[in-house]
């Protein structure tokens, strides 16, 4: 391959303006269409909490995806945000103190167990995670004297900026706070990956030597991607725990691991609005076919998933995307 | 054709709702009666706990329909909508919400899983919506602090694990060693604490030889079996459920570990269908309450008998404790409605703070005996312990020499917490024991 093929080769796969203004309108349609939903249909309020709060986890498993790496255990950042909460919210209940709490936690630790996972690749690097996941589930369930075992812990109340509110009101800051730290994270996942650090992200992924030759550390862009990914895993988890206010081992458990995976396949790996995408379709899916079927929602949701993998590889952020392209040209 | 009816479908639609809207509006006060009585209901229908929640739901359905056969409650058709607790806590707490928020239920029959009760008690109080705990064990419930809109419509672990503790006592009071096989999580661990501090109270000095907590739903118990044949306990305590239960004894069975060892076993009624044959004769069975197929001495033996009978028509199987919970928790429903419309005089519907407050002390019939809901809210449901036996009667092992433990006497008093509670028990505490019922 001569320099210049290389030189085009890249100028086609960054982003073009048009793209990211879509990107951005698609963002702002997307964000306003969440705040209408949770006010017509109240209940759901919740589910849209939720599914923001696991979009930030997955926006974490994109960057991994980008350096085509797998993470099978990325839900133990997420348990150890959500207990960081369950822990220190009967001391400390403020919301505003205990998102960067668990955000700086989980990065801590993902720091510790990324200095070593990012020696390995692919299933390596996917099961490694899978087996240190396991072993916080299993710390969370057998320690029972602090944890309660599988029983869990019930979130103490919460206050916000130093106010206690009501239920009502509650809901609707923990929805604010959801939106508003996705679209930061969005807004930073955006920048980091158009940045020198992201765009070697993919070298991972294509020839990882050639990375090294240009002098780049490849152990340490994973490294720095893995941080990055560990931090939102615990403000994810984080959300989850001030939303659902109890918290069980089943948080850091291979199968909610494996359902972020689901949520980032699902949404597409495209763009850093594949994440909340995948994770309101997942769980809109998910309330609604347990809603309608009780006892065979599991095959619904499989289905959907099939059918994306089958039909609609680019997930649901690659459907809207060929979607407005067709219309724009 | 069709455009015209589907207009004229959504023009009815638009004028019933804004009706609807104008109706509630002006009604605010006086609670408006429903056109049906909505009940959610969340239980396992998935995953290994679907062995209790499918029969449940089986339970709900067979009786709603006789409910409503019958008139509904309060004139109105009841209606469930079930909820699966499989996908975990966060899709519970989400499920509650749309049940209450969406669905307009008016009560909720919350949960199999402790984990899940957990979570949805203090949801109750948010929402200020009855919630009835149909079937979960934990005591750490009412202990931990108060929760005015929920209810226990049967007993807890603390009756569930005394009760055989103290029919062991009784049965063998020379045992010297103790061998406990418990799943690892919540439950076996809760169970094991609870019977440790009544056996340490009631009878010093027992040797505790194995610890054992295999993982949930293992398949395999070969290493267990066999360092309790090295063992060699006079007792095992087991408070396994479900396919565990059933796995534990069929291996158990084939190296002979129940004819070195008696066994206790507080939860083996929902197993014994199952087993069948293979169930071995002599070993301490319980129940999780009084709702045995052989109840020697049914407060209502027609009720019990229809309930058995009805249940075998439409499932072809027999209904194991779970059909009974719920089966209590459903007519805790309609006793407290007809206690809470009988208040509100013709032609009014209770509001949810007058439904809450009727099943305040309430005491409801169910098919054996009947149960009272303490001031916490816990129920007060006699306790039944036999030894395993065959007869003629059915195809699988029932109890015999059954000693009945009034609620009372085996639940932990209003505002104390279990552990300490069992702490206090006294050696002599066993002579209380009754004698065990004719029949």
């Amino acid at each position: 391959m001569t320099p210049s093929d290389d030189r085009g080769a890249e100028r086609r796969a960054g982003p073009k303006r048009p793209a990211l203004a879509r990107e951005t309108l698609l963002a702002i349609i997307g964000a306003l269409a969440l705040v209408l939903c949770a006010w017509a249909i109240p209940w759901l309020k919740f589910v849209l909490t939720i599914a923001l709060a696991k979009g930030i986890a997955v926006l974490g498993i994109l960057l991994l995806l980008r350096a085509g790496q797998v993470s099978f255990g990325h839900s133990m950042f997420l348990a150890v945000g959500a207990y960081t909460v369950a822990f220190v919210a009967p001391g400390t209940p403020e919301v505003l103190l205990l998102l960067p709490l668990a955000a700086l936690l989980a990065a801590a630790l993902g720091l510790v167990i990324g200095l070593f996972v990012v020696r390995y690749r692919d299933i390596f690097f996917g099961m490694l995670n899978l087996a240190l996941s396991m072993v916080i589930y299993s710390l969370l369930e057998k320690m029972y004297a602090v944890t309660h075992g599988t029983d869990g812990i019930r979130v103490a109340g919460l206050t916000f900026a130093g106010q206690r509110l009501e239920r009502e009101v509650q809901e609707w800051a923990m929805f604010g706070i959801a939106l508003t730290l996705a679209v930061g994270f969005g807004l930073l996942v955006r920048a980091y990956l158009g940045s020198p650090m992201g765009r070697a992200l993919a070298g991972i992924k294509t020839r990882e030597t050639r990375l090294e030759f240009m002098g780049l550390s490849a152990r340490l862009v994973l490294l720095f991607a893995y941080v990055l990914s560990a931090l939102m895993g615990g403000v994810g988890g984080a959300l989850v725990a001030m939303t659902s206010r109890h918290v069980t081992p089943q948080l850091a458990y291979w199968t909610s691991s494996g359902e972020l995976v689901f949520i980032a396949i699902l949404g597409g790996a495209g763009s850093a609005l594949g994440p909340f995408l995948g994770a309101t379709a997942f769980e809109l899916v998910r309330v609604y076919a347990a809603a309608a079927v009780a006892d065979a929602w599991q095959m619904i949701l499989g289905g959907v998933l099939l059918v994306v993998i089958l039909f609609a590889p680019g997930g649901v952020w690659g459907i809207l995307s060929s979607k407005l392209k067709g219309r724009g040209a | 054709m069709t455009e015209a009816v589907t207009r004229r479908a959504a023009m009815l639609g638009a004028a019933a709702t804004s009706g609807a809207l104008l109706f509630a509006g002006g009604n605010a006060r006086a609670q408006a009666k429903p056109t049906e009585l909505r009940v959610g209901i969340t239980t396992f229908l998935s995953g290994p706990a679907s062995v209790f929640g499918v029969p449940a739901r089986q339970a709900a359905e067979l009786l709603f329909e006789e409910i409503n056969k019958a008139g509904g409650i309060g004139g109105i058709p009841v209606r469930a909508f079930f909820v699966d607790e499989a996908p975990g806590t966060d899709h519970l707490v989400g499920e509650y919400r749309r049940l209450v928020q969406n669905e307009g239920c008016q009560i909720i029959l919350a949960s199999i899983s402790s984990g899940s009760c957990l979570a949805c008690t203090p949801l109750s109080d948010e929402m200020k919506k009855t919630t009835l705990l149909w079937d979960c064990g934990t005591q750490r419930i009412f202990e931990e602090g108060p929760h005015p809109w929920a209810f226990r419509t049967q007993g807890y672990g603390t009756p569930e694990v005394l009760a055989p503790l103290l029919y062991l006592l009784k049965h063998k009071p020379d045992f010297r060693t103790l061998a406990v096989i418990n799943q690892d999580y919540a439950w076996g661990r809760d169970s094991w604490e609870l019977w440790k501090a009544g056996m340490d109270a009631m009878k010093p000095g027992v040797r505790v030889v194995a610890e054992m907590f295999p993982r949930f739903g293992a398949t395999d118990y070969s290493t267990e079996v066999t360092r309790l044949l090295a063992a060699r306990p006079d007792v095992i305590l087991s408070t396994s459920w479900g396919g565990d239960l059933t796995t534990l004894i069929r291996q158990s069975t084939e190296r002979r570990l129940f004819e070195r060892s008696l066994f206790v076993m507080p939860i083996a009624e929902a197993s014994l269908p199952t087993l069948g044959r293979t169930m071995p004769a002599g070993h301490i069975i319980g129940a999780r309450g009084d709702h045995w197929n052989n109840h020697p001495a049914p407060k209502d033996p027609a009720r019990l008998k229809r309930l058995v009978d009805s249940y075998r028509a439409k499932y072809n199987e027999y209904p194991i404790y779970p059909v009974h919970h719920m089966a209590q928790a459903i007519s805790a429903m309609q006793a407290a409605y007809a206690k809470a419309l009988a208040a509100k005089g013709a032609g009014g519907w209770p509001n949810d703070l007058e439904l809450a407050n009727a099943f305040r002390g309430l005491t409801f019939d169910t098919p054996t005996s009947s149960i009272t809901l303490r001031e916490d809210g816990q129920g007060l449901e006699d306790q039944i312990v036999g030894l395993s036996s065959f007869n003629d009667k059915y195809p699988f092992a029932v109890p015999k020499d059954m000693i009945l433990f009034p609620a009372a006497m085996v639940s932990a008093p209003v505002g104390q917490k279990s552990t300490d509670w069992l702490k206090t028990l006294k050696p002599d505490f066993v002579a209380q024991v009754p004698a065990p019922m004719a029949g």
